[in-house]
């Protein structure tokens, strides 16, 4: 009978149910949106962090000047493979453009593409094994535009002399001091030099949070004894404080929408119990309990809040999807355990909401009601 | 054997005696009609024997226990146990069909039957009416379903508040018919009502006025109080 009251009480009174059914349902579809979000973040804002360069480096450890290129592919093993950006080695030596002087990179141009996305190349990238990029310091300094091919002399890892007619395929603009280099292919420059399998630094881009890279150091120092790996601070303090701000606003405004629901919620229960303070009357004239009453208004309430918690739950999930294609441009990745939750917490806030009318509704007078004041 | 002792009651408002020191006596079985004018106390007697109210001087015993000190949650128990009430609005729950508003008091009382309520139904005539919701009822059907479900715990006091208040002549005869029946079958009746015919019914009549018993007149039941049978057959009571 409690369950055929209830159920009777929201399908036959079902507009001023719908109005309660449908603000559960808002706050829960902004509830599960916002907490799915939230929980992607770091994923997604991850991703987009690495536009801003790579967050890991591995430099030689102890007293060795150079890193080993098979210890940095060890080391790179212990990164997941779904976290691994990109892995661009530099290698530095010096060559000479009419006798001038400059720091030449050797590198591979696919992998800074992926670690150093925010690289501005006029002109094009380097194809060919004697395709160079120059930093646009050296452009402005030696009036060199793409196209133009040079002279590049200097001398070998053996003091042999060298010289190769290298062509400029762009100008290449950092904003840092990469603008005052010289990159060419690694296998190029290692030709030039006479030796190849190292490299002075190796750049590493890994889309996870700073606990996670904090995970990769200590692994990578621990099992490979050649490579020393460092964070790049002001990148990884920068994203953490940037995901952590964001996620305290998704959660602020996660607890807004939480108090506006059940505000919500609670007045149109309050005039529920405004409307029925007849029929509350009437119960208690024949027999009702302060129990009974307070336990069909929270029945009501309950059932309120899974339904509406369950509906809001799956326009939650295409309210993620729309959000996270609109600002990440990538699909949102959802835990269906949230759709559950989401209905639990609805229901929680749905029968706190009820308690403030579920307590007018028990001192309603039945002698009172009944003769309709 | 007197199933209600009203003692020195009283019940007063600020400056108002709605009620002063009224004494009165029901016997078991007994029919009693309450009359009075507005003002007159009827509403507030009602209340405080239907223990929905307590007096505020006096004593009230009803079916051998002293109620009016009791607190709320022992009234609304004696009020589910001992008390089927009947108003003059009906007061139906609208979004339950007649059957389910008398299960209703069954299911506040102990344990819901739906073929004794269906039983309860029939009593009034109304069992083919069963799965209607009230506003597909008459005004007449309605006040039946409310007898109906005053009687479905087999209370000890039937307390009827202007029970023909709303109705028609012909359904007025209806639910008459059905409180002498209840009456004949030993139910103790208590109904407070303007109308003379009504109040005809009844073994003893009480006028009130000013919040004091004015008098108390037994009647010998008048040929005109007979009831309607075509209009009983017609209504399906019969």
């Amino acid at each position: 009978m409690f369950m055929k009251m209830l159920v009777s009480s929201l399908i036959r009174r079902r507009s001023r149910m719908l109005v309660a059914l449908i603000a559960i349902a808002i706050g829960a579809t902004v509830l599960l949106g916002m907490v799915a979000i939230s929980f992607d973040i770091p994923r997604q804002m991850g991703r987009e962090f690495r536009s801003y360069g790579a967050n890991m480096i591995l430099v030689p450890s102890g007293e060795d000047a150079l890193v080993k290129l098979s210890d940095a592919e060890r080391a790179a093993a212990f990164i997941p493979k779904e976290q691994l950006v990109g892995m661009t080695p530099y290698r530095y030596e010096i060559v000479r453009i009419n006798m001038q002087g400059y720091t030449a990179a050797g590198t591979s141009f696919d992998d800074v593409r992926r670690t150093s996305p925010y690289w501005n190349v006029n002109g094009e990238w380097p194809k060919g094994a004697d395709d160079i990029l120059i930093g646009s310091d050296i452009a402005e300094f030696t009036r060199i535009t793409p196209g133009t091919v040079i002279a590049i002399t200097g001398r070998s890892g053996s003091g042999a002399r060298f010289k190769r007619d290298m062509t400029v395929s762009g100008i290449v603009r950092t904003g840092s001091v990469e603008d005052a280099f010289i990159f060419m292919h690694m296998p190029t420059l290692e030709e030039l030099m006479g030796d190849s399998g190292t490299a002075e630094v190796v750049e590493i881009s890994v889309a996870t949070s700073e606990a996670g890279l904090g995970e990769l150091v200590s692994r990578i120092e621990a099992e490979v004894p050649g490579v020393s790996p460092r964070l790049v601070k002001r990148v990884t303090q920068s994203e953490t404080a940037v995901l952590s701000k964001l996620q305290s606003l998704v959660f602020l405004v996660t607890l807004v929408v939480l108090a506006l629901t059940m505000i919500c919620v609670a007045t149109t229960m309050m005039t529920v119990v405004m409307e029925r303070r007849k029929e509350i009357g009437l119960k208690k004239a024949i027999g009702a309990g302060n129990r009974s009453i307070a336990a069909e208004f929270i029945g009501e309430g309950l059932l309120l809040g899974v339904a509406g918690g369950l509906f809001g739950g799956v326009c939650g999930y295409f309210f993620a999807q729309a959000v996270s294609m609109n600002v990440f441009g990538r699909s949102v990745y959802l835990d269906w355990k949230l759709l559950p939750l989401t209905a639990a917490v609805s229901a929680v806030v749905t029968v706190a909401a009820c308690l403030g009318p579920v307590r007018r509704a028990t001192d309603v007078e039945p002698a009172l009601v009944l003769r309709g004041e | 054997m007197n199933i209600l002792e009203l003692k020195g009651i009283s019940m007063i408002y600020g400056q108002v005696k709605a009620l002063y020191e009224v004494d009165l006596t029901v016997e078991q079985g007994e029919w009693l009609a309450i009359m009075g004018p507005s003002g007159s106390g009827k509403t507030t007697m009602m209340n405080i024997i239907g223990c929905m109210d307590k007096p505020t001087d006096g004593s009230v015993t009803f079916d051998g226990q002293e109620i009016s000190k009791l607190g709320p949650s022992e009234l609304t128990a004696i009020r589910r146990d001992k008390i089927g009430l009947i108003f003059q609005q009906f007061h139906l729950i609208s979004y339950l069909t007649a059957l389910e508003n008398v299960m209703v008091a069954q299911y506040y009382h102990s344990m819901i039957d739906e073929d004794e309520a269906l039983q309860a139904l029939e009593r009034v005539g109304l069992k083919d009416r069963a799965k209607h919701l009230p506003r597909q009822l008459s005004g007449g059907e309605q006040q039946r379903v409310c007898i109906a479900r005053a009687l479905i715990n087999y209370p000890r006091l039937i307390l009827a508040d202007e029970p023909t208040g709303n109705l028609d002549e012909t359904n007025e005869g209806v639910v008459m018919d059905i409180l002498s029946k209840l009456h004949g079958e030993g139910s103790t009746i208590i109904v407070v009502t303007h109308d003379p015919e009504v109040a005809e019914f009844a073994e003893k009549t009480v006028f009130l006025d000013h919040g004091r018993i004015n008098k108390i007149v037994r009647n010998s039941r008048p040929a005109n109080a007979k009831t309607d049978a075509d209009a009983l057959k017609a209504a399906g009571a019969l």
